[in-house]
């Protein structure tokens, strides 16, 4: 099992400690053995040690400490912003985040939501086992329908 | 005694820097018109004969003088003020009350009253929570709001809540060996007129609003894995 992501100029890496917790940030340059010079476009650049970075799939392609403006365009270039949202690690987060945003009255309507989902899947289920319904076709079909619901009240 | 002045005079003779005056005695003498006063009362300031006092009445001695002398205490004139009411709280917030017959239950907030106590109404035909006053301290706060703009809650306050004083009746001695015939206290028909009164507005606010009846029928309640401190309300 060889490394796959490694520590380079370019490489993007999540802050998952301190005050930038959460942030995006790319690896610019390296200080020494722990620490690298750090970038963000939101950020002033500065230097954190590689425990609080974790490294991403993403790389862009920049020389050592290129001015913020130049970062930004290549950050634009790679459209980093779209290939986080779109990646597993990236989406999870954004649910996690939107998760802990929902207010009561929020949590309340998922409940409704789900308990509304989870009753026509069962009785599709039992429909398709007792052979009553159309197979599988169908059923995929009406199942990624009401996945899509779902997600649209979580996402909403 | 001369008449007060509207408003207060400002000095005439500035502090130039503390101890220190713009004017002399010389000077403010000049200021003053002391001069003025004197030439016109023939060069004698004018004096005023103190006026006869009233004859003070004879004290009597008290007929009473206590054994030990008793400490006064001290005069206290704090006036307290009602709670200070949370900034989330705003007429129309949606409140979860956490203690007491009626907990759990989510509840529509209508004004502080001047004890500091919240008014908050179920509505009563949605859960069943009366007019009530409940403390800030029994409550969550939510983010979510209904227009309370169709409700008049002008007529409420503390005086309406207060217990009613039961006058005691003369009981013959046979009377105390009966079982007290006490006959349920009845909901005077007034309160029930209010409580609909407010809440007709109320309900039609709410039901504007998709799924937001049910919520307010439901209680709320802690599940397994829900930390109340990183739930947002």
């Amino acid at each position: 099992m060889p490394f796959k992501r490694y520590v380079e100029i370019g490489r993007v890496a999540l802050v998952n400690y301190g005050k930038d917790y959460g942030k995006l940030v790319v690896i610019v340059d390296v200080v020494d053995q722990n620490r690298a010079l750090v970038d963000a476009p939101d950020m002033v650049r500065s230097q954190m040690n590689f425990k609080r970075l974790t490294l991403a799939d993403i790389k862009i392609d920049i020389n050592r400490v290129p001015k913020k403006k130049t970062l930004i365009d290549a950050m634009e270039k790679a459209d980093v912003k779209n290939k986080w949202e779109n990646s597993s690690w990236g989406r999870k987060l954004i649910v996690q985040k939107r998760r802990t945003s929902l207010n009561d009255f929020d949590r309340f309507k998922l409940m409704l939501a789900k308990i509304k989902f989870w009753v026509v899947f069962n009785v599709l289920k039992i429909g398709i086992m007792l052979g009553i319904l159309f197979p599988i076709p169908m059923k995929a079909g009406m199942v990624r329908q009401e996945l899509a619901k779902l997600k649209k009240e979580t996402a909403a | 005694m001369a008449a007060k002045r509207k408003t207060p005079v400002k000095s005439r003779n500035p502090d130039l820097i503390r101890g220190v005056s713009k004017y002399s005695r010389s000077k403010m003498y000049h200021k003053r018109g002391l001069w003025a006063i004197k030439a016109k009362h023939g060069g004698f300031f004018p004096r005023h004969d103190p006026q006869p006092k009233a004859p003070a009445a004879a004290e009597k001695p008290p007929k009473f003088y206590p054994a030990d002398d008793v400490k006064k205490p001290l005069l206290n004139k704090r006036k307290p003020k009602p709670t200070k009411l949370r900034a989330i709280i705003t007429p129309g917030t949606v409140l979860i009350l956490l203690a007491g017959r009626f907990m759990g239950k989510r509840v529509v907030f209508l004004k502080q009253l001047p004890s500091g106590l919240l008014l908050v109404t179920g509505p009563f035909k949605i859960n069943g929570v009366p007019l009530r006053r409940v403390n800030q301290s029994y409550v969550i706060a939510t983010s979510t709001k209904v227009d309370i703009s169709g409700v008049n809650v002008e007529k409420f306050d503390d005086k309406y809540f207060a217990k009613e004083v039961e006058k005691k009746n003369k009981k013959g001695e046979g009377e105390f060996f009966e079982a007290e015939k006490e006959d349920k206290k009845l909901l005077p028909e007034g309160k029930k007129e209010d409580q609909k009164a407010v809440d007709v507005s109320l309900i039609k606010s709410i039901e504007g609003i998709p799924d937001l009846k049910a919520y307010l029928a439901a209680r709320f309640s802690l599940k397994s894995g829900m930390k109340p401190h990183e739930l947002a309300f």
